[in-house]
């Protein structure tokens, strides 16, 4: 059972010094910066690593950083057989939203991410099957995102009042 | 209606005018299409269950809208939804009747206000006979928008055909 | 959208189960590819019932506002719901919630998981054609029902936990009236049993249908009965127990494979009613330790405002492992609130164990993993 500190000091042993950062905020739990190239290996290696052993993606979000302009993914994992926990995030900018997919290691990512793509307009490299989830497939703009500005008309039916 | 076939048991012939013997025979027979999309659903369920017998009137559920006489649009409806409502009520054959139940369906519900994907209450793509109000609205509610649909019935006519617009709604 | 395709096996036929169907459980679309009666393949569509949940999180100025909005996620356990998201807030805030409160909050979550269990259950009964058992399942949920509603007014949404607290005490009667409870509910197990669970009937459509294996579940990030049907002993309330879990002595019941393959739909469905029993037990070791003494709003603060930071709590819902990820950036209203539902998890999954059944069986899939379309679409 690993610590937070503990779980990126192991993994800057294999991935070099400076990639990975560990921050936390003034409350809450902490977690680690990833950038987004790596984010599928680094996956498969706490997926995989006998001392990691990250079996389960509990949760994937996706955000939307108005001031930095930026938009973020944010996975949780956990560990069924060592019992641990630790919190990824990682942050695009919004011209060039393009993250890897992690659908290959973990089947519950299919999903999760097709409802980041839906909600904030993230795009997963290499998923099966980007389309909307939740909104209809004709649905212009990505909901979430502080900015957006909601449709007038939906196919000839009124959305506001 | 209830004590005439005691008064004239020597012959069994009761004279009635034709609308009311077809209101009467139609409005206690009310056969509603199970339609639940959300919360009050559940409670249209429990409506159905023992406690609040929809049976004692005569209304059971139907799954097509081809067997249905009355629609309850029970629930939030999207827009996702809402071609889909329009073709299922064009499927229901005439006379037709919607209830509408719950606030969602109503008038859009708690979502009225920033809900960018839902549909701010079920009229505006099919007419509605009867509102029912509440979050949900308790099974005691229902029961009252079914009796007061009823009423509505006893004061139909097949002599003139009434257009679809002229339908004003009650609330309950 | 219309697509043309030119090499189609000619004996496949592509049929909708639509989005109004009496056993999808609510709004879901299923399309399958049909080679006769056998599914060859089932994608879901779902949306139907996106009610913006998280924008709405969002918009309202104040954190405790969201609560009304998570009780209609999941309408048929609501509580479970609302003590998830406070439980995410309190450990933001690092606030200590009086032990009234928490003996109150497991009672109450605790009721809820059985109301739930017979909706869940009855329901069930009814997609396969069995009619009683929905109606007895119905008339004990009336009786849970009633304690709700003289607690906390409402039958069905109700709005009554707070951040820190609840927003009043229970009626007086509330010992009273769920000791009675318990002492009437226990025989209608058995009854249960008997109408249902062993019935010849009921076993020969659920057993050997659905089959999920343990490694494609735990991938699949399933929990609570669907992976507990499967054979994994895992449970949030003993494997990482939040509130006041960890003082109540009770088992968690797994799937055995007693009446055809292990994780099967029958062992789903019996997980479910030995959880009711289970259920019970807590109640009893609550209600006798419950503090008489206690104010249930002192801890209430007067104005959250978080200062910047983010955190992801899990409790256990009856339909599985419900999870709040809540980021706050030093404003009264929340800067992201996501809901990781379990059912939406589940039905992710139903491609997956559903090749080569029957669209019967698809049915009795669908109805054992449980699923409510709210959460599903928050």
């Amino acid at each position: 059972m690993k610590k937070p500190e503990e779980i990126l000091e192991y993994l800057n042993q294999k991935f070099g010094e400076d990639q990975l950062t560990l921050e936390r905020g003034d409350i809450g739990e902490p977690w680690i910066l990833v950038p987004a190239s790596m984010i599928r290996d680094l996956s498969k290696f706490l997926r995989d690593d006998s001392e990691l052993r990250f079996d389960m993606l509990m949760c994937l979000s996706g955000l939307h950083y108005l001031k930095e302009e930026e938009l973020g993914v944010v996975y949780h994992l956990h560990s069924t057989k060592l019992d641990h926990y630790v919190t990824l995030k990682v942050r695009v900018p919004v011209e060039e939203p393009e993250v890897p997919s992690v659908e290959s290691i973990w089947k519950t990512a299919d999903w999760h991410e097709r409802e980041a793509w839906d909600m904030v307009g993230v795009v997963f490299d290499k998923h099966p099957n980007l389309k909307r989830i939740l909104l209809p497939d004709d649905w212009i703009g990505h909901p979430l995102r502080k900015d957006y500005v909601q449709q007038e008309f939906y196919q000839g039916i009124p959305t506001g009042e | 209606m209830g004590m005439l076939d005691k008064k004239y048991h020597d012959s069994n012939i009761i004279i009635v005018g034709l609308e009311s013997a077809l209101n009467w025979a139609r409005k206690n027979s009310l056969w509603y299409e199970q339609f639940g999309l959300a919360c009050c659903a559940i409670e249209m369920m429990a409506t159905a269950a023992s406690r609040y017998d929809f049976d004692r009137f005569g209304i059971i559920p139907r799954s097509s809208p081809r067997q249905a006489d009355v629609m309850i649009v029970a629930g939030t409806v999207t827009m996702k939804m809402a071609s889909r409502i329009e073709r299922l009520y064009e499927q229901m054959s005439e006379p037709r009747y919607v209830i509408s139940m719950g606030s969602c369906s109503n008038c859009g519900g708690p979502y009225w206000e920033h809900g960018y994907h839902v549909l701010k209450g079920v009229d505006k793509v099919i007419p509605v006979d009867v509102y029912v109000p509440g979050c949900p609205p308790r099974p005691e509610a229902l029961l009252e928008g079914f009796l007061k649909l009823q009423e509505k019935i006893t004061g139909e006519t097949i002599i003139v055909k009434k257009n679809e617009a002229d339908k004003k709604p009650e609330t309950a | 959208m219309v697509e043309i395709l030119d090499n189609i096996d000619q004996r496949e036929m592509v049929i909708n189960m639509g989005p109004q169907h009496p056993s999808t459980h609510g709004v879901l679309r299923l399309e399958l590819v049909l080679d006769g009666e056998i599914i060859k393949k089932v994608t879901p569509n779902i949306g139907y019932l996106h009610r913006c949940f998280e924008k709405y999180a969002e918009q309202m100025d104040d954190y405790s506002k969201v609560i009304p909005y998570t009780d209609r996620m999941d309408y048929v356990s609501a509580i479970n719901q609302e003590h998830g998201y406070v439980l995410a807030m309190e450990r933001l805030l690092e606030i200590d919630v009086p032990e009234r409160v928490e003996y109150i909050r497991v009672i109450m979550a605790e009721l809820q998981r059985i109301a739930s269990h017979l909706l869940g259950i009855g329901a069930f009964g009814l997609d396969l054609g069995a009619f009683t058992p929905f109606l007895y399942c119905f008339t004990e949920r009336e009786k849970i029902l009633d304690i709700f509603e003289r607690t906390t007014g409402a039958r069905l949404l109700y709005n009554y936990m707070a951040v820190g607290g609840l927003m009043k005490d229970v009626h007086p009667e509330f010992k009273t009236d769920t000791a009675d409870f318990l002492k009437t509910f226990r025989p209608k197990i058995k009854e249960l049993n008997d109408l249902l669970s062993y019935n010849d009937i009921f076993i020969k459509r659920t057993a050997n249908i659905g089959v999920l294996p343990k490694q494609v579940a735990i991938n699949y990030g399933a929990s609570g009965p669907v992976l507990r049907g499967s054979g994994v002993q895992w449970d949030l309330r003993k494997n990482d127990p939040y509130s006041i879990y960890e003082k109540f002595d009770f088992e968690i019941p797994v799937g055995m494979g007693e009446m055809g393959t292990l994780g099967d739909c029958w062992d789903r469905y019996i997980v479910r009613v030995r959880e009711m029993e289970q259920s019970l037990r807590i109640i009893e070791q609550a209600l006798d330790g419950l503090p008489e003494e206690g104010d249930v709003t002192e801890a209430v603060p007067k104005r959250i405002r978080p200062k910047n930071g983010s955190i992801y709590t899990r409790s256990e819902s009856p339909r599985g492992e419900l999870g709040y990820y809540i980021e706050s950036n030093n404003s009264a209203s929340p800067y992201r609130v996501k809901a990781r539902a379990p059912s939406f998890v589940h039905l992710g999954m139903l491609p997956a164990i559903s090749k080569g059944s029957l669209i019967a069986d698809l049915v009795a899939i669908v109805g054992s993993i449980d699923i409510v379309l709210g959460e599903v679409d928050r």
